[in-house]
Order: C-alpha cells, then sequence, then structure tokens
C-alpha cells in the first residue's frame, strides 16, 4: 500500500472502531435494543480486503458484519440508525444490527445463521461467470462457521465448477463462548480444511491491513483469472464478548493482553510511521473519523423512528406483504 | 406439437419454453442434466441448452438452494431441483430463514427471482423419507410463494408464472401424476399464481383440492352425481397467494366446504383456508366444515397402509355424503 492509500485506511478502520464503541454505548443508553455483534479488533481484515476488491464485487457477511458494511460504502450515520431503529436506517429499521446490507455497493448482506452465506457466495460467483463478467464474490465468516455444513458443501461446489470465490475466515479463537480448538479436528480450522477440496488454504495476520490486502489481492486476481476459489485463513481477536450478553470472561487475561498489544490500528499507524507519515498526519485522522462518528451519533439519534406500518412492506418484490387474495 | 402431453414432459418443456425466451434462467439439481432428473421432468434440456444452463451438482441440498439464491440476487434467474420434497428439509434453512427473508430484512434492497422445484407426494409406495406431501411446510414461512399444478397445462402456465416472479416460489411437481396425460397449452401461456380454478360445477357443496387431490376429487364429484349430490371442485393451484376469493364465491353458491388435502390433518394447508373461511365466509355456510386430509402418522410403505393414510376417492365421497345430509 501507498501511504495515502495506507493513510485511507487506517482512517477507515478508526471510523469502524469508533463506531463500534459508540453502538456499545448506545446499547448502554438504552438507545439500541436486541443485541449486537461488535467487530472491534477485526477492522483490518473488511478494509484490507475492500481496498483489494474492485467497487463491482459481492461481499456476503455475518451478524457481525458492520466493518464490512462500512468497510463497503455504508456510512456510520445508517448503521447506527438502523441499529437505533430509525426510519434512516440502512434496512429502513428491518433488519437490525445482525442483517446490515448496502446492496448498492455490492455488499449483498450479513447473514445470521452460520455458514449460510457461504453457499450464496458461491452463487454469485456463479452467476458473475454465467453473465461472463470478470466479478468476484467473497465470503466473510467466522471460525465456528467452519464445523457447519454449508461451509464444506460450499467449498466443494465451488471447487468443482472453479468459481471465482474467496472464502475469508475471520479466526479469533472463539466460536461464541468456546475456544475453537476445543471443538476441532485440525488446528486451523478453515485453512487445514481447504486442501480436501482441492483449495489451498492460506493464513494472514487479519490485524495486519497491509498484509490482508496484499493476500485478498493476490487471490482475488487468481480468482478472477478463473483460477478458482481460495481460502484466506485471518487471525484475528474481538475486542468485545461475542455478543452484547458475553463480557467474555472466559478468556486468559494474559492472551486478551497479548492481543490487545496487537492492535489493527496500532499496527497501521505504525507502519504509516516506517513510511514516513507524519505524527500529526495521522492525529487529523483520528480526529476527522472521531468528528464523522460523533455526528453520527446525533444524526441517528435525531431521526425519525421508523413507521409502524413499514412492517408490512417488502415481503415482495412489488414492496407488498399480501399472501392471499 | 403432439396431441398430448404428460405431466412430466410438461414440467421440462415449461422450464424449456422460459430458457428460450431469457438467457438469465438456469438450471442446476442433482442429476438433472444428461441424465434428464431420476423422474426424467428435466429430459432434453441439457441437449437443447448445454452445460452452460442446466447444471448437474453434487448432493449438496444447501449449496444447491443457497448457490440459486446468490445467483438470484445478482442477476441470474435459477430454476433449483430438489429432487424429492423430503429433502427440503436438508436446505430448510435456505427456504425457512434466508430466501424469505433477505428482501424483507434489507429493507428490500434486493430480490430473489427463483424457483425451487420438487417432486412432492406420495401413491408410489417409497415410504416415508421420499413420500411426503410437504407443500404444508412451505406455509409455515411468510415470504415464499408455493405453486403445485395438477395438469400439464397448468405445469407449463404456471412454470412460466414461477420463473417470470420477482419472487421466490417453491414449485411441487406431484410424483403420482408424472405420467397423467392432458392437451398441451399454446405457446405463451401463462397461469398467474395465486389464481385458483373451478374445475367441476356442482351446487351442493364445495370441494377445494390441489395437486393429486384434485383427480380424487374430481372422481368423488363423479360418482355422486351418481347419487344426487353435485359437488363444485376447486382446484386451488397455489397456496401463496392463496385465493380465498374464489373459495368464497364458490361457497355462496354450495353453502358447504371440503378440503381434500394430501399433507397431514396436523398442520395441513385447509386448515389455514378453513380458519379465513370462518372467519369471513360463515354466513355463507349451512354446515360444518370437512377437512380430508392425510392421517398424523409417517407416510407407510405398503400399498393398503398408504392409502389407509392419504385421501382416497372412498373418503372424500363418505364425508361429502355425511356434510349433504347435515
Amino acid at each position: 500500500m501507498e501511504p495515502a492509500e495506507l493513510l485511507a485506511a487506517y482512517e477507515q478502520m478508526a471510523v469502524i472502531r469508533r463506531t463500534e464503541k459508540a453502538a456499545h454505548d448506545l446499547f448502554l443508553q438504552g438507545l439500541v435494543k436486541g443485541t449486537t455483534h461488535l467487530a472491534a479488533g477485526h477492522e483490518a481484515i473488511a478494509v484490507g480486503a475492500s481496498a483489494a476488491l474492485r467497487p463491482d464485487d459481492y461481499v456476503f457477511a455475518t451478524y457481525r458484519g458492520h466493518h464490512h458494511a462500512m468497510a463497503r460504502g455504508a456510512t456510520p450515520e445508517e448503521c447506527l440508525a438502523e441499529l437505533m431503529s430509525r426510519a434512516t436506517g440502512l434496512c429502513r429499521a428491518k433488519g437490525g444490527s445482525m442483517h446490515l446490507t448496502k446492496a448498492s455497493t455490492g455488499m449483498l448482506g450479513s447473514y445470521a445463521i452460520v455458514g449460510a452465506h457461504l453457499p450464496m457466495a458461491a452463487g454469485a460467483a456463479w452467476s458473475a461467470r454465467l453473465r461472463g463478467t470478470d466479478q468476484i464474490a467473497v465470503a466473510f465468516f467466522g471460525d465456528g462457521a467452519t464445523n457447519i455444513g454449508a461451509f464444506h458443501e460450499a467449498l466443494n461446489l465451488a471447487a468443482v465448477w472453479k468459481l471465482p470465490v474467496l472464502f475469508v475466515c475471520e479466526n479469533n479463537l472463539y466460536m461464541e463462548y468456546t475456544p475453537i480448538a476445543d471443538v476441532t479436528a485440525v488446528a486451523r480450522p478453515a485453512a487445514d480444511r481447504a486442501p480436501a477440496y482441492g483449495i489451498e488454504g492460506e493464513v494472514v495476520d487479519g490485524n495486519d491491513v497491509v498484509a490482508v490486502q496484499e493476500a485478498v489481492a493476490r487471490l482475488a486476481a487468481r480468482a478472477r483469472a478463473g483460477d478458482g476459489p481460495a481460502l484466506l485463513e485471518a487471525q484475528t481477536y474481538r475486542h468485545f464478548g461475542h455478543s452484547r450478553a458475553d463480557p467474555a470472561t472466559y478468556r486468559p487475561a494474559e492472551e486478551v493482553e497479548r492481543w490487545l498489544k496487537h492492535d489493527p490500528l496500532d499496527l497501521a499507524r505504525g507502519r504509516l510511521v516506517e513510511l514516513g507519515v507524519p505524527q500529526e498526519t495521522v492525529t487529523e485522522a483520528d480526529e476527522r473519523a472521531t468528528a464523522v462518528v460523533q455526528k453520527a451519533v446525533e444524526a441517528a439519534k435525531a431521526a425519525p423512528a421508523a413507521d409502524p406500518d413499514e412492517a408490512l412492506t417488502d415481503v415482495w418484490a412489488d414492496g407488498g406483504a399480501a399472501w392471499r387474495t | 406439437m403432439a396431441d398430448v402431453i404428460s405431466y412430466r414432459e410438461a414440467v421440462a418443456e415449461g422450464i424449456a419454453r422460459e430458457m428460450r425466451r431469457d438467457p438469465s434462467v438456469v438450471c442446476l439439481g442433482e442429476d438433472i442434466g444428461e441424465a434428464g432428473g431420476v423422474f426424467k421432468t428435466t429430459a432434453g434440456l441439457f441437449k437443447e441448452f448445454g452445460s452452460e444452463r442446466v447444471w448437474d451438482t453434487p448432493i449438496s441440498e444447501q449449496a444447491i438452494v443457497g448457490a440459486a439464491m446468490g445467483a438470484a440476487m445478482t442477476g441470474m434467474r435459477p430454476v433449483a431441483e430438489i429432487m424429492f420434497s423430503d429433502f427440503l428439509a436438508c436446505c430448510w434453512d435456505y427456504l425457512a430463514n434466508e430466501i424469505p427473508k433477505v428482501r424483507y430484512m434489507t429493507g428490500g434492497q434486493v430480490t430473489v427471482p427463483l424457483v425451487v422445484r420438487t417432486a412432492n407426494g406420495g401413491g408410489l409406495g417409497f415410504g416415508a423419507q421420499h413420500s411426503q406431501a410437504t407443500e404444508n411446510w412451505a406455509l409455515t414461512v411468510p415470504g415464499l410463494k408455493i405453486a403445485a399444478p395438477a395438469t400439464p397445462a397448468d405445469v407449463i402456465g404456471m412454470m412460466a408464472a414461477a420463473i417470470r416472479s420477482d419472487d421466490p416460489v417453491v414449485f411441487f411437481e406431484h410424483k403420482g401424476l408424472l405420467a397423467s396425460k392432458g392437451a398441451p397449452p399454446p405457446p405463451g401461456h401463462v397461469v398467474e399464481l395465486g389464481r385458483a380454478a373451478v374445475v367441476r360445477e356442482g351446487a351442493d357443496v364445495t370441494l377445494v383440492a390441489l395437486a393429486s387431490m384434485v383427480p380424487v376429487a374430481l372422481k368423488a364429484a363423479e360418482l355422486l352425481s351418481g347419487e344426487g349430490i353435485e359437488a363444485e371442485v376447486v382446484d386451488l393451484r397455489c397456496l401463496v397467494p392463496l385465493d380465498v376469493t374464489t373459495v368464497l364465491t364458490s361457497l355462496g353458491r354450495t353453502s358447504r366446504l371440503v378440503t381434500v388435502e394430501e399433507n397431514p390433518y396436523q398442520g395441513g394447508w385447509g386448515a389455514t383456508l378453513v380458519s379465513v373461511v370462518a372467519d369471513e365466509g360463515f354466513a355463507l355456510l349451512d354446515a360444518p366444515v370437512r377437512r380430508v386430509a392425510g392421517e398424523c402418522v409417517p407416510l407407510p410403505f405398503a400399498d393398503a397402509l398408504e392409502e389407509r393414510v392419504i385421501p382416497t376417492v372412498e373418503k372424500v365421497m363418505a364425508t361429502v355424503r355425511g356434510l349433504a345430509a347435515y
């Protein structure tokens, strides 16, 4: 990454980090209901991958997907408004935290049934091939998804049909509350499974935005050229618990400390300094990120609540919900 | 075109007509390519359209329906085959949680124009895991359209409507009807989803049936006519949209309602229909409503046992006689 690109990536990660913190705070204030699965700590995977993709590529994410929506162009305001049940929410308050979607920029959804979107991404890649484009599709998923059937069915189909799809595992070491190593027969839950489907499984430091960008760019180029699917296991760590209800006390303090020292924003900041970017430039980026998110919080708070009648729209393509004559 | 076409041939013909007019229509499923499908309902498609339009898949129901969904969201009109409707359970997540909800939960950002075709129903002795009538499963989930044609002409006309629909459609092809024959419909034949058909007129009782229960109801009506009871038979054709209007209009003439359902009484589609009739058509009724439906047991293997479970002409006649005497 050139310094300007890395600075932009850093600023985007800073925006995501602050948005996740805002979501957490708004929940504590009673302004966000239901639950959240915050992606603080995972920012470099979304931002690094997004930097390597084309605007017309497709992205499918999980219920921990705020970072992917924002990396693909959703604004913090749209995302927070959705979490706060506002009419201006990204999904018009019908999706919530777990289903952030920005279809207009190819971010085709956040799915809350573990692994379900991997076959969808394969299907979007199949569609690109059938339509004769060189778009690719990317499915981001957690380590826990590697033990569900849809993961295996999707990898096999993608390999057999040689589809332009990337499977990117965000391995944060825990499937919800349980260490992934305790419930998985191999050491690298995603990468070690890939060879069974004739796919090379790669591992990358998921907290290093440059490493992620480089790996995804390389694998995307292969897929675009017709060389078939690839799998990337990005190792990372979440700063919050699995969901709103989880304080994550099951994680050893030493492990938490070690990973917090390996923070994606700190790493990017270090790289920027190495590249000779002045400290004040980085500080300005931080200040812009803070201002953007503060403004987003205020705007989302001020936005009108969703109209209850919105509930009876958008079941069908005609916009309605009629199931009978 | 031949004077008659079988229901089985009508499935392939219905798909072929749409594939000819729209290059975005593609098929995927197990054994559907050169093999033509285990029920031969895709015979000839691979030869006419080739391997880029007709795709054989592994035995991976989640991948089949999940990939169809991803393709539908990105500009294609996939027609996915799930070999037996019992196997819908293997990809139920997609039918219950993904396909019917993605448009809604994204605030209308995406559409999912796909068809999931599946061979449904009993009568062929395939036992408990290959014989179920599962149309009521789909009815439990808002967001799916449900088609279940009874005649070759309707197979073609409803297939056209299903494939052209911008909404997801589960298309139940009845195994017991595959060999039945009828007149082939003219080119361009489209049967709008959600339109029931009055297939026999009568003044004494309305029989509402679906798929293979339509010929059962018609046969019962014919025999009852000899006893002086004239039954009107409504082929519902779709469960969603549910054509309540046609049913209520018929009840305005007959005042008596019997549903004829292959799915189990427990949770069967007739319960939904009857609840609407009780709510909106109570004043039309002169007698209690009766449901002739599958017994609430798994489908057994032996013919005699299977007949004991699935509605038959005799069971329908006995029920109608009791109602006519009410």
